[in-house]
């Protein structure tokens, strides 16, 4: 029954990425400008950072 | 067949058009001419075509292509050296984000922000100028974030190089001061994600013992599921919940018991007794119930705490005074910051400029419009030698004044040193707020009830007495009772949001309930900000019309551009003598003609009775018009003001002359307040008395002139043509166009509190199933982990069930 033990441990492994993914996305303001992204990426050429 | 280009809705009235019109091909403006052109491309003005070629040069035509007539109308052209401030590296310095001498940082703020092309543009600044390394539009704020090497590019080039290309950024005292904290809001979010990711995770592991119903599942696994939980649970009950707990304790430590004290009592007791339970293996805890309520009261806060990212509802003078003066000094013209500014400073305005502080007016003839400060409309002059006051602003040519007053003692800026700006509004009206005063009481029965519990058991079985009161003050958690409001304010601050009503927070909408007496303000607020004209008199010729036309047209008074906009174009005559005389009228002679155009006296009229004065009287040879300038009601006035006065009592206060007063008094009431001539100080002691006779105020105003009333009122309502403009602070900010609706967003914030009473009374029968259930000592676990999320769920659907219902019967759309 060991193997309970490893999918126990691997669902919460798996959960605290999404948990970690989230915080990230909200640390790095992805969600402070919803509007523009949206227009953004209907745009040609991308940005290019000289 | 002619075709109808419904795209063009900008169309400029006002301008005569002569022949049939191109629009812009930048702007979309209709085009008096033809000739600025470049191939086929019309231009309306030189500044389009500068626009279109400087594009055109850099090869970023492309702007053209994601929307038909994107750019900004150039007709007015920004003074050659307006930014010249910025080469003041002191000045620039305070609006770098960052600097490391070369590589800057900057944020600008740009109005004029509205398309995607704008966004595709702003984000290829790069292209335009060379230093410039990064550009970075959010588009929902309105920002654009700019990184540049400081050794190519000055920041005063990059403004005027956006200025140019139609997108100026607006730059106030406000940038200069302001020390941005928007970590808050990300904070809560956080908390929420971890309360959910253990929430769920909890509810995982304790499924198991749950449904293995009475055969118990194999030790091991029990425990295995039991340690995890309380592992979960740590970061829920210290780091999620801390928000609770800060607000409990500085409750308690004003003496107050606010709803977050219950909770949090709840709260400790749930998760100790759950600590207790497994680490003496009695039992599972409760700490899935525990995260659970967590997580939906934290998802109450975010819901009942959004911001409008475009909507600023703490601006004071700071937002509308610049941010550095010209000032003139024995080595010449200088900028100066505007916080440096001291007496006796000479300093130099231009067109449209706001004068920063009390002074003296040196040079130039001043036309001072005051309408920021008083609300009256019309500009005032200012001889030599006389006082002008902050906060207005000059319209004409350049003038020079001396400064009398530091830019914090002037009689605008003091204003805001006044007491009723100290205090935190937000902070007060959530001490008063209802679901404090209902858990106070709900507190008080609940601790009667654990006591009598307490007794019986003691008397009839000692050992329950700890489980049975323990479980009590779980289940009685007030925790519905929070979920319930927060659930409440936030449906109904989306509902009023869809409907043009934004609020400054949730608070707002129970003191919008409670208000018993509503104030205007006349200009701006129940008057449009355009004007209407008309004449009696002797009706004028076409010839006549344009001899008016060519006398007016030279002169720069306000009342002569009027006649002008009233008159349409008309062909540029020869005038063999005109004169200006300051303060009275225009004389000019066109051939054997005269035209004299002025005050009753100048153009020698018997003037007419005061109540309803024309602007200024024309004369054309011996045949005498009268013009008159007045200023349209809104056109929802009319219906509205009756609507109203049924449940409130009504007051107007106006900064303007009593000109309309018998107008105005018939339409609000006899038995309604109207004053007129007020000064900012006068409207907010005008609020003070009406609250000290025990009225609830609601004020609603427009500008910087209201912003004392604003401020001192319960509800201070700024009534805005554009969401986005400057608007002083405020509670709430009502978009002008959705005027009508006013009474029926009223009735809607009336109604929260009882949809909070409402579903109030559905926690408690909840409460009362739970109590009765764990009183007898019977609550397990599962049947706790069952009753919080059904009683949540129910809440949420009722709250915003009836939130909508009565949206829906007052008239109001539920969606945005």
């Amino acid at each position: 029954m060991s193997a309970l033990y490893l999918l126990i441990l691997a669902s919460i492994a798996v959960a605290a990425f999404f948990l970690i993914a989230f915080i990230w996305s909200v640390r790095s303001n992805q969600f402070e400008d919803k509007q523009g992204a949206a227009m953004r990426m209907l745009q040609d050429d991308e940005i290019t950072i000289n | 067949m002619p075709t109808i280009d419904t795209e063009r809705n900008t169309i400029i009235i006002s301008k005569p058009v002569v022949h049939k019109s191109t629009a812009c091909y930048h702007c979309g403006t209709d085009c008096i001419t033809d000739s600025i052109a470049i191939e086929e491309k019309v231009f309306c003005c030189e500044g389009c075509k500068l626009v279109y070629e400087i594009l055109n040069d850099n090869g970023l035509c492309d702007y053209y292509k994601l929307q038909s007539h994107p750019g900004l109308t150039q007709i007015k052209p920004a003074r050659a050296d307006k930014f010249a401030y910025l080469d003041n590296e002191e000045i620039a310095s305070k609006l770098y984000k960052f600097t490391d001498g070369n590589h800057t940082m900057v944020t600008l703020y740009i109005p004029g922000v509205h398309c995607a092309s704008c966004m595709w543009l702003l984000e290829h600044m790069n292209k335009l100028a060379a230093g410039i390394t990064e550009s970075r539009l959010n588009f929902t704020s309105k920002e654009v974030t700019i990184r540049f090497k400081k050794d190519t590019i000055t920041l005063r080039r990059i403004v005027e190089l956006l200025t140019t290309i139609g997108y100026e950024p607006y730059i106030s005292l406000d940038d200069a001061t302001q020390s941005k904290t928007k970590n808050h809001n990300k904070q809560l979010i956080y908390k929420l994600g971890v309360a959910g990711f253990c929430f769920g995770n909890i509810m995982l592991m304790s499924f198991p013992e749950y449904l293995s119903l009475d055969k118990g599942i194999e030790y091991e696994y029990a425990f295995l599921f039991r340690i995890l939980n309380v592992v979960l649970a740590l970061p829920v009950f210290f780091y999620s919940a801390s928000a609770f707990f800060s607000s409990a304790w500085a409750g308690l430590k004003q003496r107050i018991l606010n709803i977050d004290a219950p909770i949090v009592l709840a709260l400790i007791i749930t998760f100790s007794r759950s600590i207790y339970e497994i680490a003496t293996n009695t039992g599972s805890g409760y700490l899935d119930s525990m995260s659970g309520i967590v997580f939906f009261m934290l998802v109450g806060r975010v819901v009942q705490e959004r911001a409008y990212k475009s909507i600023s509802f703490h601006r004071d003078y700071k937002s509308y005074f610049p941010i550095a003066v010209n000032v003139v000094t024995k080595d010449g013209i200088i900028s100066k910051n505007l916080q440096d500014l001291q007496e006796k400073d000479v300093v130099e305005l231009h067109n449209d400029e706001i004068i920063p502080a009390d002074a003296i007016l040196v040079k130039g003839s001043a036309r001072i419009d005051y309408s920021f400060v008083t609300g009256e409309s019309e500009p005032v002059l200012v001889e030599a030698g006389k006082q002008v006051y902050a906060g207005g602003k000059q319209v004409g040519e350049k003038i020079t004044i001396q400064v009398v007053k530091p830019v914090a003692a002037s009689y605008l800026t003091s204003l805001w040193n006044h007491h009723s700006f100290a205090k935190n509004k937000a902070e007060k009206n959530n001490r008063e707020s209802i679901i404090h005063v209902m858990s106070k009481y709900f507190t008080i029965v609940l601790f009667v009830l654990a006591a009598t519990t307490a007794v019986y058991w003691w008397v009839n079985d000692p050992a329950k007495i700890l489980p049975s009161v323990s479980a009590m003050l779980i289940v009685a958690c007030p925790c519905a009772l929070l979920l319930a409001a927060t659930y409440t304010n936030g449906n109904l601050l989306r509902l009023l949001s869809n409907n043009g009503l934004y609020l400054r927070d949730a608070t707002v909408i129970e003191q919008i309930g409670d208000a018993t007496h509503i104030v205007f303000d006349k200009t701006g607020t129940l008057t449009q900000g355009s004007k209407q004209f008309h004449t009696t008199g002797h009706q004028l010729t076409e010839t006549e019309k344009a001899w008016v036309y060519n006398t007016a047209s030279h002169s720069k008074h306000p009342y002569s551009k009027a006649l002008v906009k009233y008159l349409g174009a008309f062909p540029t005559l020869e005038i063999d003598k005109w004169e200006e005389h300051t303060g009275k009228g225009l004389y000019a002679a066109i051939g054997n003609n005269t035209v004299q155009i002025g005050s009753a006296a100048f153009t020698g009229v018997t003037a007419e009775s005061d109540s309803n004065k024309p602007a200024l009287y024309i004369r054309v040879n011996d045949k005498v018009t009268a013009f008159y300038v007045t200023t349209e009601f809104r056109q929802e006035v009319a219906q509205l003001i009756p609507q109203l006065h049924k449940r409130y009592g009504l007051s107007l206060l106006s900064g303007d002359n009593d000109r309309q007063r018998e107008q105005l008094q018939t339409l609000f009431g006899q038995n309604s307040t109207l004053l007129f001539e007020q000064k900012p100080l006068h409207k907010l002691n005008y609020i003070k008395q009406l609250q000290d006779q025990g009225g609830k105020v609601l004020m609603v105003g427009d500008g910087l002139n209201d912003a004392g009333a604003l401020q001192q009122s319960n509800v201070g309502i700024t009534l805005a043509d554009d969401i986005n403009n400057f608007t002083p602070s405020c509670d709430a900010i009502l978009d002008a166009g959705k005027f009508g609706k006013f009474p029926a967003l009223l009735q809607l914030a009336y109604s929260g509190k009882y949809i909070i009473y409402f579903s109030f009374i559905i926690s408690i029968l909840y409460n009362i199933v739970g109590l009765s259930i764990s009183m007898q000592g019977k609550m397990n676990p599962m049947i706790a982990a069952i009753l919080m999320p059904v009683s949540t769920l129910s809440i949420v659907l009722i709250t915003t069930g009836l939130g909508s219902l009565v949206a829906k019967k007052a008239g109001l759309s539920l969606k945005a």
